[in-house]
This record gives structure tokens, C-alpha cells and sequence, in this order.
């Protein structure tokens, strides 16, 4: 064992060395790890941040500016944030989004938050794109939101009297193109965490619940009434989603096929990804094409708004029926749980 | 510079390796988990189609296939039992972690008894205990005992009627949750003996599961009846715990 130590002390010596020839090179960005919160520490796996990614000051403040900037688009005026608002979760409150175009996005806006804990890395309702770097390539092209070409955005910010040096910055150059954008807005992305909910500090014993949302929780998790839990977890998954693709029963026939309009297997037609349930009281309308403007409505339709197809899941209980029945007083409780889960720190990103 | 740290590393790397295992000669295992309806095997391309009928003539589709299965162990010939700390989800819907093996090298040798236990022994079956299933969302509510599922098995088969209802065969820790206080009757998760194994070299056991078992025996099951809200059911989770004696089988070692 000792006859190590010599050769770890030459290896230590050695590796400060070869460190401090490196920063000879300026424009070493400063890293800037996710702060992780502490029940997803202690609860779940990792988030993920690609290897060729990693967060940095800078990367987070380039991507920032880049998503609240109307650069983007085409003509000057639609930045992410228009239809990504802090304060509403980075969402809109519109049913479909306004793009350049004066036309409407084809689905509900998303909330933004701890989408480093999507672990699959698929985006969209439909899962269609591969990790947050490839995600952000398609708003900007997207006739219906920021209508632009690359060419055009890597053009106009090469041009830009500030990003160049921001690129410098963030990246070590300030030939700036189409990746490093969408890296940095990844990077911003990422840090959009949340965590501070009334239920995460119950959780963690700081407040307690009102015999109201406690029984709201408890409809959530019974088996025999809301049953919710099996899609959008537990209070030991902090997420409090799947991230995985079901169908909840809005339709018997699909004007918008989901996943299976994606992996063109007819048995994910009419599936969408389970959305998080925190920040509710931020994000409607409901469901991918916003179909319902209030909680009222998505818990009715649960409860007795089911709609039977071949695809259905099969968590969902008494279709025939149109659901489970519950009643006035569970429905409330339910609700009541539900908004604790309402994070006002988050809103103020 | 680098080439020097390099080898530097090699050169201790080895030396630290050198100190100890010299004489004892230790092997991988690897568990293999298949799937089969009565024989005709089953992956998830066979899923979400009416395939297969249970023993009760109920005409069923999969559409989500998940298990756990901890503890595997070994059991020495002088009786001394050899315990692996760790669990494994098994997904066939997502096709993941069919293929367990666990990072705890073996000795060669034989042993009378080879097991895993299906789910998790009642003092390892912690709620928020572990990372992996957490993030699954695997676990069972509290007011149900905590602790996590054994078997999440859903599906839609064909009642009476020939309608379409959805079943969901989920397994977990029997309790009797009619108290104020859960209970737990009887113990549900199943210790499934694959017999005496003999291991020289890294060694593959293929365990099957026959999934057509969990709806014959001893108890017919009736999808009638017995379809979903089966979590708080007392009796369908000692009658599935029943029936799991049988679903499981050594295939093969290499
Ligand atoms: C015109 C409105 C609009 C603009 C502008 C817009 N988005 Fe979106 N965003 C949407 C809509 C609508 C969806 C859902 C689309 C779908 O699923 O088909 C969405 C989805 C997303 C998602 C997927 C979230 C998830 O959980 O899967 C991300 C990430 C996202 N947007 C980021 C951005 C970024 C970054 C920008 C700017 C480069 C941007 N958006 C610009 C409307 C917009
Ligand atoms: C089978 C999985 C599953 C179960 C069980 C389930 N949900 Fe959902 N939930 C989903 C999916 C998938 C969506 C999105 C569906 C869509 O837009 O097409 C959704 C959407 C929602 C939304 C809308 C969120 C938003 O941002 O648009 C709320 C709220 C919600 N569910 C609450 C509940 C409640 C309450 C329960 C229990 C009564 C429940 N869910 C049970 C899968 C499920």
C-alpha cells in the first residue's frame, strides 16, 4: 500500500501541471453545475446533461438572452418567451399559440421545467425530437411560430454587435451557427427547475397540508377513485410525470394521431406525454390541443368524460360509464391537492 | 504530458490489482429473462393485439409487462448463503433490462441452490428506497403498505359480453387496508428456487416466465371478476402470489 503513495503524489503533481498549461487559452467558460433540489437528489436518477454540453455561466446567460429575444424569428417580433411566458411556467395561456405568420401552432403551448429529468429526451406532445439541443431547431423554422431559416438567424447574430463576443464567451468562438445557439438555449433550459411547491415543502416537513389536500392526495393515489398516481407518480418522484405516452380518453377517433402519427404503429395513435402536474394553476388550458380551460374540466373528464378507442389505457376504469364516478366532495379534494403542488418561486425565473 | 499520466495510471492500475487476487478465481452470472404465453414465446412486438387466451377462455392483449426481481442468491454446500444486494426491472414493454448482471462476481464451484425472489422480501421493500424505480414510478401508496410493485401486468381482454375492458394484474405485498393502519395478511413476494448450479466459468442462466401461469394455477382466474382495483384486493394478491409458484423456469445455462 505505501509503495503507492509516491506514484499517486508524482500522478497528483502531475495532473495539477497539465491543468495549469491549459488555461493559457482565454475564454475558458465557467462551469456552472445544475443545482440539484434536494427530493430529486434523494429520489430519482440523475438528470441528464450531454457529455459535449455541459452548463456554464456563460452558456446559461447566452441561452437566456437568446430565448427572450425576437432575433429568432423571421421578422423581429416573436421570441420563445411569447409563447414560453415565465409567468406561466414558461407556457401561454392561449388554447394555440400566435406565431410570426399571424397563424396558430397545431397543439397547446408546453410549460418548461425540469425538462433534465425528461430521461428519454423526447420532446414534444408526441415525443417527436430527440433531446432539448435538437428540440430547439424546430421553433425557429416552424412556419406556424418564428417562421425564420437558419441561415438567416446564424446570419443575423454573426452580424449582431453583441452575440459574436457572447459565443466567444460561452463557446471559444465567435463563429456562431446553428448548434451553439440551440446549445445555449439548451443550457438556459435546464436550469428551469421546479421545486418549491407547497407539497415539496411539505414533503420535506417545512408546512403541512389542510385535511382538504391531504384527502386530494389521498383521491390521487386510491387505486378505487382518482387513481392518477399510476401515470403521474408518487410523492417519491418529484417530476410528478411518467414522461412516457398514453391515452387518457378524449377521443373515440384521433384528429391528431400523437406517438403513432411518430412511430406509425396504430397502437400509439391517440397517445401524448403525460404532462407534469405541478404549476397547474400557471398552464392552462389542459391537454395537448388545450381542450379544457379549467381543472373542473380535466377532473370531470376523468371521472365521468372518458371516451373508449382501441388505444385507451387500460389504467382507465369503467369507460362504459365514462369513469369512475367521483363524487362532488372528492372532486374538490382533488382539486385542492392538485394546486399545492403550485411552485410561486418558479414563476419568478 | 498525457501519454505520461497514461501509463503512469496503467503501471498502478496493475500494481493495485496485483496485491490481492491471485489465487481465487471469481465469475460473472448473468440472468436472462424470456417470456413465453404456454411456449410461444413473447417480446413486446407481441403486444397490444388479442393473442392469447387464459385458462377461463378470457381472450387478453399486453400492453404493459414490468417486474422486479432482487436478492439473487447462492447457497454454499455447507449451508452458507450467498446474498447479491440488488435489484433488477425487468421491462418488457420498453424492452430494457431483460438482461441482469449484477456487479458481484462469483466463486467457482457448485451450489446446492440457486433463487431470486420475485418483488422484494418485506425489509427490503422500502418506500422511496430506490433511485431507479422512483423515477419508474414504481411504488405502491402508502396507504397501501409503501414499498413498491412487484408486477405492473395491464392489458384489455374480451368479458362476457365480448367488450373490451382494461385489466390491470398489478402485484404487490398483500395488505388489508380496511384499518386505519395497513396490514399485511400474508407474504406475497415469491422466492423462486432455480436448484443446484454449478459454476467454473462466467455463466448465463435464461429464466423464463410463462405468463399464461398467473391465470391457471392453482387458481382459474376469472378476468371477469377479477380486473382491476386489485392493489387493496387481499385475496387477489395472495391468489396471484399463488399462482406464481409455477410462472417461473430455468431454461438453460451457458
Ligand atoms: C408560436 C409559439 C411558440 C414559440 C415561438 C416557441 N414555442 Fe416551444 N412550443 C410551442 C408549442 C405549441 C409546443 C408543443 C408542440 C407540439 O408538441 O407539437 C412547444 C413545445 C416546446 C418544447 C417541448 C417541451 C416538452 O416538454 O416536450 C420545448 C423544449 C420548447 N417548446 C422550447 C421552445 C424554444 C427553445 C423556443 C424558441 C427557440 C420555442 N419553444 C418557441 C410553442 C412555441
Ligand atoms: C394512463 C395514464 C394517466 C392517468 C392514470 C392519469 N393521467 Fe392525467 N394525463 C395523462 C396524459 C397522457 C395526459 C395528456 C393527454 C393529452 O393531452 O392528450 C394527461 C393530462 C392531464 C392533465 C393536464 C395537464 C396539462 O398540463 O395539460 C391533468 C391536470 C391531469 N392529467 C390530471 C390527472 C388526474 C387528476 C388524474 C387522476 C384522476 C390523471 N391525470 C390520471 C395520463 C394520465
Amino acid at each position: 500500500m505505501n509503495a503507492k503513495f509516491p506514484h499517486i503524489a508524482t500522478l497528483l503533481f502531475l495532473v495539477l501541471l497539465a491543468c495549469n498549461t491549459e488555461t493559457v487559452d482565454s475564454y475558458t467558460p465557467t462551469p456552472s453545475p445544475l443545482e440539484i433540489p434536494q427530493l430529486f437528489e434523494a429520489r430519482i436518477l440523475n438528470p441528464v446533461i450531454p457529455i459535449d454540453n455541459q452548463q456554464t455561466k456563460e452558456g446559461i446567460a447566452l441561452g437566456k438572452k437568446l430565448f427572450f429575444d425576437p432575433i429568432l424569428s423571421i421578422n423581429n417580433t416573436i421570441a420563445c418567451a411569447n409563447c414560453h411566458l415565465p409567468q406561466n411556467a414558461f407556457t401561454d395561456s392561449n388554447r394555440f399559440s400566435n406565431g410570426v405568420n399571424q397563424t396558430l401552432s397545431k397543439r397547446n403551448a408546453m410549460p418548461l421545467f425540469n425538462l433534465a429529468w425528461n430521461y428519454d429526451e423526447k420532446f414534444f406532445w408526441d415525443g417527436s425530437v430527440f433531446s432539448l439541443e435538437h428540440q430547439a431547431i424546430q421553433p425557429v423554422i416552424d412556419v406556424n411560430e418564428m417562421g425564420n431559416t437558419w441561415q438567416n438567424v446564424e446570419q443575423s447574430l454573426n452580424s449582431h454587435p453583441e452575440y459574436p463576443e457572447l459565443f466567444k464567451q460561452a463557446f471559444g468562438t465567435s463563429k456562431i451557427d446553428s448548434t451553439l445557439v440551440t446549445k445555449a438555449i439548451a443550457q438556459f433550459e435546464r436550469t428551469l427547475i421546479s421545486a418549491t411547491s407547497k407539497f415539496d415543502k411539505f414533503l420535506l416537513g417545512l408546512t403541512t397540508l389542510t385535511p382538504q389536500e391531504q384527502n386530494g392526495f389521498n383521491v390521487f393515489m386510491d387505486e378505487n377513485r382518482g387513481d392518477c398516481f399510476h401515470c403521474h407518480g408518487t410523492e417519491n418522484n418529484p417530476l410528478w410525470t411518467d414522461n412516457l405516452f398514453h391515452n387518457n380518453g378524449l377521443d373515440s377517433e384521433f384528429t391528431d394521431l400523437g406517438l403513432g402519427a411518430i412511430t406509425g404503429d396504430p397502437a400509439d395513435n391517440g397517445k401524448f406525454k403525460t404532462p407534469s402536474i405541478r404549476n397547474l394553476a400557471f398552464t392552462a388550458p389542459y391537454m395537448h390541443d388545450g381542450r379544457f380551460s379549467t381543472l373542473e374540466e380535466v377532473i370531470n373528464h376523468y371521472s365521468e368524460g372518458l371516451k373508449n378507442s382501441s388505444t385507451i389505457d387500460p389504467l382507465m376504469k369503467k369507460i362504459a360509464q365514462g369513469g369512475v364516478q367521483l363524487t362532488n366532495e372528492d372532486k374538490a379534494n382533488l382539486k385542492a391537492f392538485l394546486l399545492t403542488l403550485t411552485d410561486f418561486d418558479f414563476i419568478k425565473n | 504530458m498525457k501519454k505520461i499520466i497514461f501509463t503512469l495510471l496503467i503501471i498502478l492500475t496493475v500494481l493495485s490489482c496485483t496485491d490481492s487476487e491471485e489465487t481465487i478465481e471469481s465469475k460473472n452470472i448473468t440472468l436472462n429473462f424470456s417470456h413465453t404465453w404456454d411456449g410461444v414465446p413473447v417480446t413486446n412486438a407481441d403486444f397490444n393485439t388479442f393473442k392469447f387466451t387464459t385458462k377461463n377462455g378470457e381472450q387478453l392483449k399486453i400492453e404493459r409487462l414490468r417486474y422486479v426481481i432482487s436478492d439473487v442468491t447462492l447457497e454454499t454446500s455447507n449451508g452458507e448463503l450467498i446474498v447479491i444486494n440488488a435489484h433488477n426491472l425487468v421491462d418488457v414493454t420498453n424492452n430494457k433490462n431483460l438482461t441482469f448482471a449484477p456487479t458481484a462476481p462469483i466463486l467457482t464451484g457448485n451450489y446446492n441452490n440457486m433463487s431470486f425472489i420475485f418483488g422484494f422480501k418485506n425489509e427490503k421493500n422500502i418506500s422511496a428506497a430506490y433511485e431507479d424505480l422512483n423515477t419508474a414510478i414504481f411504488g405502491v401508496p402508502e396507504m397501501l403498505g409503501g414499498g413498491y410493485h412487484y408486477m405492473q401486468l395491464d392489458g384489455k381482454f374480451k368479458n362476457e359480453s365480448d367488450e373490451t375492458i382494461g385489466y390491470n394484474f398489478h402485484a404487490i405485498r398483500a395488505v388489508d387496508a380496511s384499518g386505519d393502519t395497513p396490514t399485511f395478511p400474508k407474504d406475497t413476494f415469491i422466492k423462486v428456487n432455480l436448484g443446484p448450479v454449478s459454476i467454473s466459468d462466467n455463466t448465463t442462466f435464461n429464466i423464463e416466465m410463462n405468463i399464461a401461469e398467473w391465470f391457471k394455477n392453482p387458481h382459474t382466474w376469472n378476468l371477469n371478476q377479477l380486473h382491476q382495483t386489485l392493489m387493496p384486493n387481499t385475496n387477489a394478491q395472495i391468489m396471484m402470489f399463488d399462482n406464481g409458484q409455477s410462472v417461473f423456469n430455468l431454461k438453460s445455462i451457458n
